[in-house]
């Protein structure tokens, strides 16, 4: 080293210890697990038994796929179904593969979304449930694949149909393919219809844009998750369209369930209940009174 | 004269000089007339040259072009006895979607499409052809007329998107995009969608569920405009250029992807510089989709919907 370059101007260093991403995360880590809404600390084992609702101020966390169904189905009644489907690069965009791969790994899933035949309470259903850990659970052509064979399956098996959404909409390194995905759940889901059978949408944190404007909005039965964002189009675009300031409360499931969009708000608490309730008043068709 | 695209100023320019010569020729006692034959053969080469190697984010500027032809246009050169229908029934009547019956070629149908304003008063009245849910749900209601009586439907899909506001929240835009996509699934008479313009997201393909779909040759289908793209990708839509290639949204692209079904032809330079002679286009290949589509019984009708949409994605096994 020259004398002359002992005496250059040295780039600072920043010594901050930053917070670790896990640290960051809003799934519970560790033993304590503190409230993003209300900052109410509880025991992270206690979150868990309480189906990952703040007990202070029912702040609803989000679930991956497989707490969902544990959550809901019977033990060991669930079977998963095409978990080998493989995202592929169809508009060759850079690094997109790495960031399936990355979340596939991260979330232990395929794709955004898991699928599959269970029971609820007895009544056999299929369901699809979507992941916003993975891509923000956008839909791209496994996801749309995925839901697609998963209505076929109800369809084929004359049973009810769930969906749990929890998507940021299209998904945009899939381009149209992405878009066209929205047709494709929809023509499943209209010869489902057609034989008379059953779907329930439910929407959770959050269902927003082409998941919002295809199969989560056209259960027979529309049900959301207490607060949860559902909406078209994002609130800053609409912000910058119309320059007013929107309601507090705009596109959460209470606003859309006072504008006469869903059938019920439902805590989560309750939702096997009520879905078990659902199922058996659809198990039997007609009346039979004398 | 029709606005100037960036992409076109090198023809713009030599057409100048081509008439600055001709005036100078005219007032002068010079013969520049071979010159001048000389630069019109230059120029039409450079026409084809540049028209027939356009860029994708030039067809986006032509798509986008405030003169380019709108439903309305077409309407009044493709059909007879056009009657306009109005209102969803339920909340109003948007202007951001026009439909109703005439005949084509003694077929009695029904059209459907976003419209457009040409200029600001019309836009405004129009909201720049970005529907509200009332909108689609006046589609729909005129779908299911057209199924009651037998009558095949036309869709011209020409929009930026659904209108993104508040009253549309209120009122259900997702919603009714998505009763659309169901609803188009099981109709039992055929439907056949034309992109004309911009072909933006869901709010284009609430009109898009369709046996046949056709794409004018500048029009443009995709999940987000490229500004959009460029801005949520990579954090700057001054890359919108780029997003327009990255997306793959021209109709040669969407055809290569197997998602439409032809591509009609434009006049050079656009549809713009000549709204009758794209109506030809358009009619010879809407006559051929019917003749096609008319064979169909409605259960094939339905089951060729459904194989269609079933198949598109991209994935491994």
């Amino acid at each position: 080293m020259s004398i002359k370059e002992l005496f250059k101007k040295k780039p600072k260093v920043d010594q901050h210890t930053m917070p670790s991403a896990k640290s960051k995360a809003d799934v519970p880590e560790g033993i304590m697990t503190k409230c993003p809404e209300c900052k109410h600390v509880i025991l992270t084992k206690d979150l868990l038994k309480n189906d990952k609702v703040c007990p202070s101020c029912q702040h609803h966390y989000k679930m991956t796929a497989q707490e969902r169904i544990d959550h809901l189905f019977d033990d060991n009644s669930f079977e998963s179904m095409d978990d080998h489907l493989k995202t592929e690069n169809p508009l060759d965009f850079p690094s997109y593969t790495e960031k399936v791969e990355a979340d596939a790994k991260a979330t232990g899933l395929n794709e955004a979304v898991l699928t599959g035949v269970g029971k609820i309470q007895g009544s056999q259903v299929a369901v699809a449930v979507m992941d916003a850990h993975f891509r923000m659970g956008s839909m791209g052509s496994v996801v749309g694949e995925k839901i697609t064979r998963a209505v076929e399956k109800a369809t084929e098996l004359g049973i009810p149909m769930m969906i749990f959404s929890a998507s940021g909409g299209a998904r945009m390194q899939e381009g149209v393919i992405s878009l066209m995905q929205m047709a494709k759940v929809s023509v499943a889901l209209e010869r489902h219809a057609n034989k008379g059978l059953l779907y329930i949408s439910i929407m959770t944190y959050p269902t927003t844009g082409g998941v919002s404007a295809s199969f989560a909005s056209v259960g027979d039965i529309n049900l959301a998750e207490p607060k949860a964002l559902i909406g078209f189009a994002g609130r800053r675009v609409i912000e910058q369209t119309v320059r007013e300031k929107l309601p507090e409360d705009f596109q959460t499931a209470e606003f859309l369930l006072n504008h006469g969009q869903l059938d019920a708000v439902v805590h989560r608490n309750e939702m096997p209940e009520v879905m078990s309730k659902i199922l058996k008043l659809h198990a039997q068709k007609g009346a039979v009174l004398v | 004269m029709s606005k100037t695209l960036a992409f076109e100023e090198p023809i713009v320019k030599l057409r100048e000089k081509i008439n600055e010569l001709e005036e100078y020729t005219a007032v002068n006692d010079v013969d520049l007339s071979s010159e001048i034959v000389n630069l019109k053969n230059r120029l039409a080469k450079l026409e084809t040259d540049i028209y027939e190697s356009m860029e994708p984010w030039d067809r986006v500027q032509v798509a986008r072009h405030p003169e380019r032809p709108t439903t309305m246009d077409y309407i009044n050169r493709l059909f007879e006895d056009f009657i306009e229908f109005h209102g969803d029934r339920n909340f109003g009547d948007d202007e951001a979607i026009i439909g109703g019956i005439a005949s084509f070629e003694e077929t009695p149908i029904t059209i459907i499409g976003h419209q457009r304003g040409k200029d600001t008063k019309e836009n405004v009245k129009r909201n720049f052809g970005m529907p509200h849910p009332e909108g689609y749900r006046k589609a729909l209601r005129l779908m299911k007329q057209a199924e009651k009586f037998n009558r095949p439907i036309i869709c011209f899909i020409d929009t930026k998107g659904a209108y993104p506001g508040k009253a549309a929240e209120e009122r259900g835009q997702s919603e009714a995009i998505a009763r659309n996509l169901v609803e188009m699934a099981g109709l039992k008479v055929p439907v056949i969608s034309i992109v004309i313009g911009e072909g933006g997201s869901g709010g284009a393909l609430a009109l898009g569920v369709a046996n046949h779909i056709h794409m004018l040759e500048n029009s443009t289908y995709s999940v987000i405009s490229p500004e959009g793209a460029a801005s949520i990708l990579w954090k700057d839509p001054s890359l919108a250029k780029q997003a327009a290639e990255a997306m793959k949204i021209t109709a040669p692209d969407l055809k290569e992807m197997n998602i439409i079904d032809e591509i009609i032809p434009e006049v050079l330079g656009g549809a713009h510089r000549d709204a009758n002679k794209q109506s030809l286009e358009i009619r010879s290949t809407l006559r051929s989709s019917l003749q096609t589509l008319c064979k169909l019984t409605s259960d094939e009708l339905i089951d060729n919907r459904y194989t269609k949409f079933r198949n598109i994605g991209v994935f491994s096994e």
